[in-house]
Parts: structure tokens; C-alpha cells; sequence
């Protein structure tokens, strides 16, 4: 298990700093009755000996992370020095594929999981409120946007959304345009997949608040009618303290799951519009140039953004667990 | 006074509940229903209640009903292979997973030593971090030594990604079979060993159907481990059907994937339908300790 854990990472680490040899030229000089004339070619022999002493590549540092595809030095200088308020440089450093990306995770990282967690429990408190016959059923549809497989979940919805389909016809109806596309537009494609997104997630939050619904105290609820406190305020004041731990605990996990957004941008087909970090590495590895060390370096980033993310958990963790000692 | 105002606040709750009821299940029925009709009805331009009833596939077919798409997929496109596939690799990854997670975990949680915290830190770290970012790191010594591309290279890779959440599932879950249980049977006359195979084995099922079923999701929903891993011929379930968006659009044959995408779903909803209170649980369990 550690050798397929830890050599990889390793692995990982080595190809980012390296790059694929050149091949190495030879100039000869060709002379023939019309005069002399120079022949720039391929030295096969000399490539595939370099190749096999060095197998990774020519060690080049932190150039690749560096280069346009990745952290970009060079144009966040350019674009710094050029823009003049926080917008046009947001904007400016939007066209680089990598800030590109990483907008992108964030905006659906932080949007997503708020209003997940917040239908969430509306969802939650609601079955919790109605007979109990009818709650396996609820509960068993609600599994579904969560169980099926993620791309084949956003693949259906796009098929629906697709302008020949139901929601998209719907939609076109609803603003009375029948050229409205929601693939079209970048903002749209955006909401799309937040959505999308949303829908994905609910199911998480509500089991679990769900869950924890079951143990919330029912003579502290009781004691509240008493004093004369209202639905609402049960919620705010008895029920939600009491999913704390709960929500803290969803709010990690989907933070986590939000941040490596993948399969529904292939699903929408989405690429031109938005693309997140672990696309970025995908797209890297795919296609006829399988070009390792680009993707190497944006996994590198990519796993140094989770640590970021995680820091302050995996502080408290630590904390936790000395205390305990 | 007071009680139309609650009746009213319970329609509302009811109706609430309806909607997300709706939101979360009318894309699959709309999808299986419309997985039977030809292409100009389930993408209808000009009216879309042509999905519902049907009206080019009656004029095509002479029903209103058709399996051409599920035809197509599964015997043209050979979707059965993917099948087969998907159904051997998520069969030996929960295997593999399970066996090594019940005696790692057991071991685990009978040592002294407190394991608790990394084994937390590595299972939160692995769920974090996007699986594809390691299979950067796979692929050079795979294509090195030629193992690229077959099925058992891709089942130990998802059972390593998978192994730290697995192993701290379990691990939670042996804790809460009491010590004095192996205890006593030690003191009867067993070894450690056969204390674990006759008297822990036998009140382990339910956390390892669980953990299996995790396990097995997994494997079943992976796409960017196997999309990478595996060459076109053993492309499991989910890459067929994301190779198929590439090729059925150019070729007119979207009811293909529309038929092997409902293919794909319907052991899910088997599974949910026969598991829904071990995934809840299982699901619940994690948080509450957590």
C-alpha cells in the first residue's frame, strides 16, 4: 500500500522538475561539385543514449512552474504592473490557464457548498416533519443525484439542458427567446454547472443532518414551546447549535469534494468555459502528446492547494489528538 | 386561529419536500422513458411533448416503444465488454480492499499504540486530493514495465487510493466490538488468530457490508483512474460512455449513449434500493465520530 501510495507522489514530484530531452542536432557539411552547403539533422544515436542515461529528462528546476501553462511569472508581472484597478487584473489573469482554472475551482467551491448546506437542512428539517411512512421513499430518491455516478448524473442533466431538450425548451419559453443556449454564454455555463453541483450535493448534507435531527434533545425543544418560542427560533436557537459538529463535519467534506470538480465539466462539455485544476491534469495526460511533466507540476499545485485548504483542520486535528495524549 | 396557521406551515412543508422529491428523481424517469424513443423525439425541436408520447417513434417503429437504442449500444458499440469489465473490477476491488482492510483494521485497533491519528490524517489527505493527481505519478514506470492499460493494474491502483478511507472505516468499527470479546475467547484456549476467526468474523458483517459498499461505488463510479489507465479495449463502464459523447454525436447515434447511460444507472438504483439503510448509515457513522 505505501509503495503505491508514496512512489507516486514521488514520482510525481521528480517529473515536475523535469522535461523531455530535446533531440540532439548534428551540422555537417555536405560538399558536392555546386559548392558546400550545411545539413542541420537529427542525431538518433546521440538522443537515445541520453535518453537511456537519463530516462527522466533534462533537469530544468521550477521552470515548468513558472511557464505560461502554470503559475505564469512573467505575464503577473506584465499584468500587474498594467492594470490599473483589481477587476481588470482579475480579469487580464483569467486569460492565463492556470488562474483560469483555479478561479473557477474557487468560485464553485464557495458557492456550492453554502447553498448546499443551507437546502440541506431545510430538506432535513422538512422530512423530519412529515409522517413517517412517507420518509423511506423521500429518503430513497434523495440517495439517487448523490449514488449515480457523477459524469453519468451530469451528462442526463446536460442532455435535458441541451436546447432540443426539456429544461432547455422550458427555459426558452420562460424568457420567450428561442435562440437562448445555455452553453453559449460563459456566466451560463457557470450557473450550469453550480447547479449541477448543488444537486449533486444536497443529498450529502441532508442524510447527515437528517441523521443528527434524531438526536437532538426533545424536552430542550419542549421547554422552548413552553416558553413560547416559535419554530423558527427552535431551529435557530436548540436545533442548529446542536448540528455544529454536523455541519462542520459536511462543510469539510464538501469543501474537499467541490475543490477537485471534474467529471461534470467533460459531462457538459464545458471546457471552453470553465475548467478546474484537476481538468487541467487531465487534459494534460490525455490526448496524442501525453505530456507528463505539464501535468506532474499541476498535480504538484493542485495537492498544495488541498494542504492550504486543509490547514486549519488538520491543525485543530493535531491539537485534538495532543490534548488527548 | 392558531391551527390553520400550523395546517398552512405543513402545506408548505409538504409541498417543499415534493418539489425536491422531484428535482432529485424526474431526470432519471425522464431519461429511462425517453431512452426508448428514437433521437427527434427525445431532442424534440418543435414540440417537446414528442418525448412523452412518442410520435416519431411510432411513425419509425409502428410502437411507441424501441430498443434500438439499447440495441445499438450494446450489440454494435459492444457496451457488453464494458460491462464485463466494470462488473471484474469493481468485484475485485471490493475483495481486495475488504481483505486487506478487515486484518489491517483489526490489527489496527487491537495495537496499543495510538494509529488513530494518522490513519486520519492519510484517509482525510487521500479524500482530499483529486485521484487523478497520482496518476501522473503511475503512469511513466507502468508504461515502463508494459502493465499499462490491463485490468489487475488499474484494481491495485483504485484499492491503494481507496485503502486509508477503507482502513479507517473498519477501524472505527472494530472499535466498537468490545476488547473483552477476543479477551475471553483468549482465555478459553484461543489463539489470537482464532479468536478472530470464530468469534470476531462472525459480528463483523455489518460494517464490512458498508464499507464494502463504499468501496464498491468507488470502483463503479472512477473516471479519470480508469479513462487513464486503461486501454480502449478495457475500458470499464464510465470511459465507454464518455468515448461514446466523442464518437455518437459526429455519427447520429446519441440514443446510444443515452441507452448505455441508462444501462450504467440501473444497477445503482438496484443498489440503493436493497442497501438505502447501510449508505445512510454508513454515511452518518463517519460523522458522528468524525
Amino acid at each position: 500500500m505505501l509503495i503505491f501510495i508514496f512512489l507516486p507522489i514521488i514520482s510525481v514530484v521528480l517529473q515536475s522538475v523535469h522535461t523531455p530531452h530535446e533531440n540532439v542536432l548534428i551540422t555537417v557539411e555536405n560538399c558536392d561539385p555546386f559548392g558546400c552547403k550545411k545539413v542541420t539533422s537529427i542525431d538518433h544515436e546521440a538522443t537515445k543514449n541520453l535518453k537511456q542515461s537519463e530516462p527522466l529528462g533534462k533537469f530544468v528546476g521550477l521552470d515548468i512552474y513558472f511557464d505560461r501553462g502554470h503559475l505564469a511569472i512573467e505575464n503577473f508581472k506584465l499584468i500587474w504592473n498594467n492594470s490599473e484597478n483589481i477587476f481588470s487584473f482579475i480579469q487580464s489573469l483569467s486569460n492565463l490557464p492556470f488562474y483560469k482554472a483555479v478561479f473557477f475551482t474557487l468560485t464553485f467551491t464557495f458557492t456550492v457548498t453554502p447553498i448546499m448546506l443551507l437546502l440541506g437542512l431545510l430538506i432535513a428539517l422538512g422530512v423530519n416533519s412529515i409522517s413517517k411512512k412517507l420518509r423511506g421513499i423521500v429518503i430513497f430518491f434523495s440517495l439517487l443525484p448523490m449514488i449515480v455516478t457523477p459524469l453519468i448524473g451530469s451528462i442526463i442533466l446536460f442532455w435535458m439542458i441541451d436546447s432540443r431538450g426539456i429544461i432547455g425548451n422550458l427555459i426558452q419559453w420562460l424568457f420567450n427567446d428561442p435562440n437562448l443556449s445555455l452553453k453559449a454564454s460563459t456566466t451560463l455555463t457557470w450557473i450550469m454547472l453550480i447547479v449541477y453541483g448543488v444537486w449533486h450535493a444536497i443529498p450529502f448534507s441532508f442524510i447527515v443532518f437528517y441523521a443528527g435531527l434524531q438526536t437532538v434533545p426533545k424536552d430542550q425543544l419542549e421547554s422552548a414551546k413552553i416558553d413560547g418560542a416559535n419554530t423558527f427560533e427552535e431551529v435557530i436557537y436548540i436545533i442548529i447549535p446542536h448540528l455544529m459538529p454536523l455541519i462542520t463535519f459536511v462543510t469539510l467534506m464538501q469543501l474537499m469534494d467541490n475543490f477537485r470538480v471534474f467529471e461534470p465539466i467533460v459531462g457538459f462539455s464545458a471546457e471552453a468555459h470553465a475548467t478546474s485544476l484537476s481538468w487541467i491534469i487531465f487534459n494534460d495526460l490525455g490526448g496524442e502528446t501525453r505530456q507528463l511533466s505539464a501535468a506532474a507540476t499541476s498535480s504538484i499545485l493542485t495537492i498544495i492547494g488541498v494542504i492550504i485548504l486543509l490547514s486549519p483542520v488538520l491543525l485543530r486535528t493535531w491539537k485534538d489528538f495532543k490534548f488527548k495524549k | 386561529m392558531k391551527r390553520t396557521n400550523s395546517n398552512r406551515f405543513s402545506i408548505l412543508i409538504y409541498s417543499f419536500i415534493i418539489i425536491w422529491v422531484f428535482l432529485a428523481s424526474f431526470p432519471f424517469f425522464w431519461t429511462f422513458w425517453g431512452s426508448f424513443k428514437v433521437e427527434l423525439d427525445f431532442f424534440s425541436i418543435s414540440n417537446w411533448y414528442n418525448a412523452v408520447t412518442g410520435k416519431n417513434t411510432l411513425d419509425t417503429y409502428n410502437s411507441q416503444f424501441t430498443g434500438a437504442g439499447y440495441e445499438g449500444a450494446w450489440v454494435q458499440e459492444e457496451f457488453w465488454r464494458s460491462f464485463v469489465n466494470s462488473a471484474l473490477v469493481c468485484f475485485f476491488v471490493v475483495l481486495t480492499s475488504l481483505t486487506i482492510g478487515t486484518l489491517g483494521a483489526y490489527a489496527l485497533s487491537r495495537s496499543n499504540y495510538k494509529y488513530t491519528f494518522w490513519l486520519l490524517i492519510t484517509a482525510l489527505i487521500f479524500r482530499a486530493m483529486p485521484p487523478i493527481t497520482l496518476v501522473a505519478g503511475y503512469l511513466p514506470p507502468f508504461f515502463e514495465w508494459n502493465i499499462w492499460g490491463i485490468l489487475p493494474t488499474t484494481i491495485i491502483v483504485l484499492v491503494s487510493i481507496n485503502q486509508p478511507f477503507t482502513l479507517w472505516m473498519l477501524h472505527s468499527f472494530f472499535q466498537n466490538i468490545p476488547k473483552e470479546l477476543d479477551e475471553s475467547a483468549k482465555v478459553d484456549g484461543c489463539s489470537q488468530f482464532q479468536a478472530f476467526r470464530h468469534v470476531i468474523i462472525p459480528v463483523m458483517w455489518p460494517g464490512v457490508i458498508t464499507t464494502g459498499l463504499f468501496s464498491f461505488l468507488l470502483a463503479y463510479n472512477d473516471f479519470a483512474v480508469t479513462a487513464m489507465l486503461l486501454s480502449d479495449e478495457n475500458r470499464t463502464m464510465i470511459p465507454k460512455i464518455a468515448a461514446f459523447l466523442g464518437t455518437t454525436y459526429t455519427e447520429g447515434n446519441v440514443m446510444f449513449a443515452v441507452a448505455a447511460v441508462v444501462s450504467a444507472t440501473v444497477p445503482l438504483f438496484i443498489l440503493v434500493m436493497f442497501f438505502q439503510k447501510k449508505i445512510v448509515s454508513g454515511l452518518t457513522q463517519g460523522a458522528v465520530k468524525g
